[in-house]
Parts: C-alpha cells; sequence; structure tokens
C-alpha cells in the first residue's frame, strides 16, 4: 500500500462523491492526521527497537482479536512489505505466545492484553517489559503501535456502520 | 501519603507514569517541536513527556487530538465528551474519565448525567439522546467492538446527523487510543 493512500478510505470503501465521503470530507484534517500517524506507527524512519515487520506482525495481530478481516489483511500486506522474517512473521501467528524467545513472548502479551483488555494493565505490565530487555522508548512505541491500531480500527467499524445508514 | 484511585470520580486525580519521562535537557530538535516548547513555555506535562519517547506519532496526535475534541461544527463539545467517557468507562481508565466527565460538567453546569453514568453506565437514567450516544460508544469501545446497525440506527433516531455522527465515532475511537495509553503506562494518584 503506497505511504501516501488513505487506509481507512480503502478499508472502508469510500468512494469519491458518495454520500460518506462528503460527510467524511468535513473532517479531512483528521483523516489525513489519521494517515500520518498510522505511517509513524507502522513504518516510522526511526523504528527503535521495533522493526517494521514486527509492528506489521503485531498489527496484525491485533486486527485478528478485533475480528476485522479487511484490517488483517491490510497488515498482512505491510508484513509482505517489510520482508516477513520468519521471526516477526510468526508474532502474527495468535496461537504462538513467544516460545522459548523471552522479548517476543513479553511483546505479544502485552499486545495481546492492552488490545483486548487494557483495564486489566497494571504497573506489573510494563514490569514485564521491562524485565524483557525493552527500553522505556520501545514500550511508548509498542504503547502507540496497540492504542493507535485500536483507534484506527474502531474509526473503520464507526464509518461502515454509518455507510450502512439509507 | 499517596494511593492509587481505582473509582470513577470527577475529582481529577495526579497522573504519575510507570516510565521515565523524557528529560526535557535531553530533548531533540523534532522532540521540542513536537512539544512545542518555546522559552516562554517550557511546563510539558508527563504525560506528554512520556508519549515524547516516541516523538513521531506526537507529532500527528497532538493536532489529531485538538481536532477532534474542539474543532468546530458537528457534534456539540460536551456530546464529544460522552464519548470520551464511555470509551473510558469500558476501558477503566479512572484518570481520562475524571478529566472528561468534568469537562462535560463544566461545559453543561450540572453534574447529574454523570454521576447517573457513573453510578449505572449504560443503563443509566439519562435522556434519550445521550442514552443512545452513550450505548454507542460503549459498545465501540469493546474489542471486538460490539456497535451494530440497530445502534447506529438509534443515533438516527434520537437526532443526530451524519456529520454529528462522525464525531462521536471520532472522540469515541480517540479514546480507544488515549485510554490505551493513559492507563497501561501510569496511574491515577490521590496526594
Amino acid at each position: 500500500m503506497a505511504e501516501n493512500e488513505d487506509v481507512i478510505a480503502a478499508i472502508v470503501g469510500i468512494e469519491p462523491g458518495s454520500a460518506i465521503a462528503a460527510v467524511v470530507a468535513g473532517r479531512a484534517d483528521i483523516m489525513a492526521l489519521t494517515q500520518k500517524t498510522h505511517d509513524s506507527a507502522l513504518s516510522p524512519e526511526n523504528p527503535g527497537g521495533l522493526s517494521h515487520a514486527e509492528r506489521a506482525a503485531l498489527a496484525w495481530r491485533m486486527a485478528k482479536i478485533n475480528d476485522n478481516k479487511t484490517f488483517e489483511d491490510h497488515f498482512e500486506a505491510l508484513l509482505e512489505k517489510a520482508g516477513a522474517p520468519d521471526a516477526a512473521a510468526r508474532m502474527a501467528d495468535i496461537w504462538f505466545d513467544g516460545g522459548n524467545d523471552i522479548r517476543a513472548k513479553a511483546l505479544i502479551r502485552h499486545v495481546d492484553l492492552v488490545a483486548h483488555a487494557p483495564k486489566q494493565a497494571t504497573r506489573r505490565d510494563i514490569e514485564l517489559l521491562q524485565e524483557a530487555g525493552l527500553a522505556d522508548d520501545d514500550i511508548v512505541r509498542l504503547s502507540e503501535l496497540v492504542a493507535f491500531v485500536s483507534y484506527q480500527i474502531r474509526v473503520a467499524v464507526g464509518l461502515e456502520l454509518m455507510r450502512g445508514l439509507a | 501519603m499517596s494511593e492509587i484511585v481505582h473509582d470513577f470520580t470527577t475529582d481529577i486525580p495526579v497522573w504519575k507514569p510507570y516510565v521515565t519521562p523524557l528529560n526535557l535537557a535531553d530533548a531533540t530538535p523534532e522532540q521540542l517541536e513536537a512539544l512545542k516548547v518555546t522559552p516562554s513555555n517550557t511546563k510539558v506535562s508527563d504525560y506528554v513527556l512520556v508519549l515524547a519517547h516516541d516523538v513521531e506519532t506526537l507529532t500527528h496526535r497532538s493536532p489529531l487530538f485538538n481536532g477532534v475534541m474542539y474543532n468546530s461544527g458537528g457534534l456539540s463539545r460536551a456530546e464529544r465528551e460522552i464519548g470520551a467517557v464511555g470509551a473510558s468507562i469500558v476501558n477503566r481508565c479512572i484518570y481520562c474519565a475524571a478529566v472528561h466527565a468534568s469537562r462535560y460538567n463544566q461545559l453543561t453546569k450540572s453534574t447529574d448525567v454523570i454521576a447517573a453514568i457513573f453510578a449505572d453506565g449504560t443503563e443509566a437514567e439519562i435522556e434519550a439522546r445521550l442514552k443512545a450516544i452513550l450505548n454507542f460508544a460503549v459498545k465501540l469501545s469493546k474489542c471486538p467492538p460490539e456497535a451494530n446497525a440497530a445502534d447506529m440506527a438509534a443515533l438516527v433516531e434520537v437526532g443526530l446527523n451524519k456529520e454529528e455522527i462522525l464525531d462521536l465515532i471520532l472522540s469515541t475511537s480517540l479514546f480507544g487510543w488515549a485510554n490505551r495509553l493513559m492507563h497501561t503506562l501510569g496511574e491515577p494518584i490521590r496526594e
């Protein structure tokens, strides 16, 4: 997917000239910032300790947790674009818990928790990431990834429901 | 003695991060730009200093947040706050709920609606329009999202137009984002 393509418009199927396109155009600034944040969270210029492939794989995992097939396809495509190295690609497998890889296990555990049940998160969950070797800046990068993807999926789900109105 | 706040409140707590906030003295020019730090404006919250560790998202996140909550037209500012509160209840972000519930109270000069929502959630006895807004926000915030066509139709039925519905979708979703930062990267404290 091209960097400048609007992921939400593509996923919701917002056709130029349609009624929903006119409504969304009223908030074009928000939609453009949403796309820019998508690119910053999934394929940042400085990825720190979280590679583009790992970000795509974890986002794909989140799309599965959110039961959203179109976002699954989108993040799968991003993973392929990032070269889909085996170690990263495995993290998209919802039945894989990281195995013996302490770092992968911590990333997966945290993504699953915060995507699905953020209310259960405590100080201990951040300590587990630190104990697995994540630096504080990478913990923030991971948190923004999970938080942003959760936002983007909900915007698309809402727009799909709105498109269904007569 | 300070203690962690576990119950919903409109008395805004202090937010204490679990990770170390950026030290302003160590900030890069890009981080200073995203933080909007100027010689006359050096007050930056711990929350934003934590987020500055990921400057590429923060750069876009700040204007996006302000646009969703405060831009003109569409849904009233107070009703956008109900979207924020609905998400914050689902995700149990005590801090976000406190900030946005108290903002709703300031905007409407009333405390009844928030008191009812904190006591009874989506069963709160509030006017039909607010009830439909809260119900949609709560269901969209679940994981996976549970909002459906009937919930969307209910918004139309209570009088929301499509521009207002878009703003509700955005403010609710925005707090799916904000709650996952605020509630997981730190805790609300009463000092």
